[in-house]
């Protein structure tokens, strides 16, 4: 069962590209192990590295990357994200959706207020990673998957 | 996974230097491996110099905070070292400030202030 419009979400914006913004490049990757961790981040930070992104919100990038594709393979085991790079005609932006059919989450509000630990993570991957960037949204549904999208701007 | 952090003893103190990206295995057998080496050379001090990293997201700040805790509960006692300016303030916006661990600037100063708490020990 996919996820539908409707479904229990939470954003701060939606995480979607706006009308107006260009999409430089799409690539997709696979999350199906503890390394593709280390993998997809290095690949999202070479991307904004390469567009110009400073130190902090390269941080910033990469450690939301690595939260929620640690989240990915251990909540649901295998997923993918899709990685865009995106220019408004003066910044640069990296957009990423995270996608899974893992178990979902029950409370999402709960998830997203931090605090709430399961398995091995400190309950602030989720609210945490949503503070590091500009744009953030998470659609989950229990026994459906999660769908967490976000968008990490050049600060000129 | 063992061994892959190498860990020196420096006086009466031992010094890890992590110099690789933290894989969540390379930092699970860091911490046994601090562990173990506390027991086997009694060291009253233990100084992580995480210089190195560039990215430490919440799983490797727990790893590291909980090595730091797990030292204090064996008698040790631990300095983490060099936390790039964007890693503290990405680890502060996402509310892991690491609470309880001690902290110093370099090297030279989580020695000095190891030596100190040794010395009031005494």
């Amino acid at each position: 069962m996919a996820l539908e419009a409707g479904d229990r979400a939470s954003s701060t914006g939606d995480g979607e590209a706006k009308r107006g913004d260009q999409v430089l490049s799409r690539a997709e990757m696979p999350i199906a192990c503890e390394d593709d961790v280390v993998i997809v981040r290095r690949k999202v930070r070479s991307l904004a590295q390469a567009r110009g992104f400073d130190t902090f919100a390269l941080a910033a990038l990469t450690t939301a990357t690595s939260e929620l594709t640690r989240n990915v393979w251990v909540h649901a085991g295998r997923g993918r994200v899709l990685i865009e790079e995106l220019t408004d005609g003066q910044r640069f932006g990296v957009r990423l959706e995270f996608r899974d059919e893992g178990p979902g989450i029950e409370d999402v509000d709960r998830a997203l207020a931090g605090g709430f630990s399961t398995a091995k993570t400190m309950g602030l991957g989720l609210s945490g990673s949503r503070r590091l960037v500009d744009d953030f949204s998470l659609e989950s549904k229990p026994g459906s998957g999660t769908v967490v999208r976000l968008i990490k701007w050049t600060r000129y | 996974m063992r061994g892959s952090i190498p860990i020196l003893r420096v006086g009466g103190n031992l010094l890890a230097t992590v110099h690789i990206e933290l894989r969540d295995k390379v930092a699970e057998a860091f911490q046994e491996d601090v562990l173990e080496t506390i027991e086997k050379t009694g060291a009253a001090g233990l100084v992580v110099d995480i210089s190195g990293l560039e990215v430490v997201d919440t799983y490797v700040a727990r790893v590291l905070a909980d090595t730091a805790r797990m030292a204090k509960l064996m008698g040790a006692r631990s300095v983490l070292v060099g936390m790039r300016p964007e890693v503290a303030a990405t680890l502060v916006r996402m509310g892991y400030a690491m609470d309880g661990v001690a902290t110093a600037l370099n090297v030279d100063e989580a020695l000095i202030l190891l030596t100190a708490a040794t010395e009031r020990r005494i």
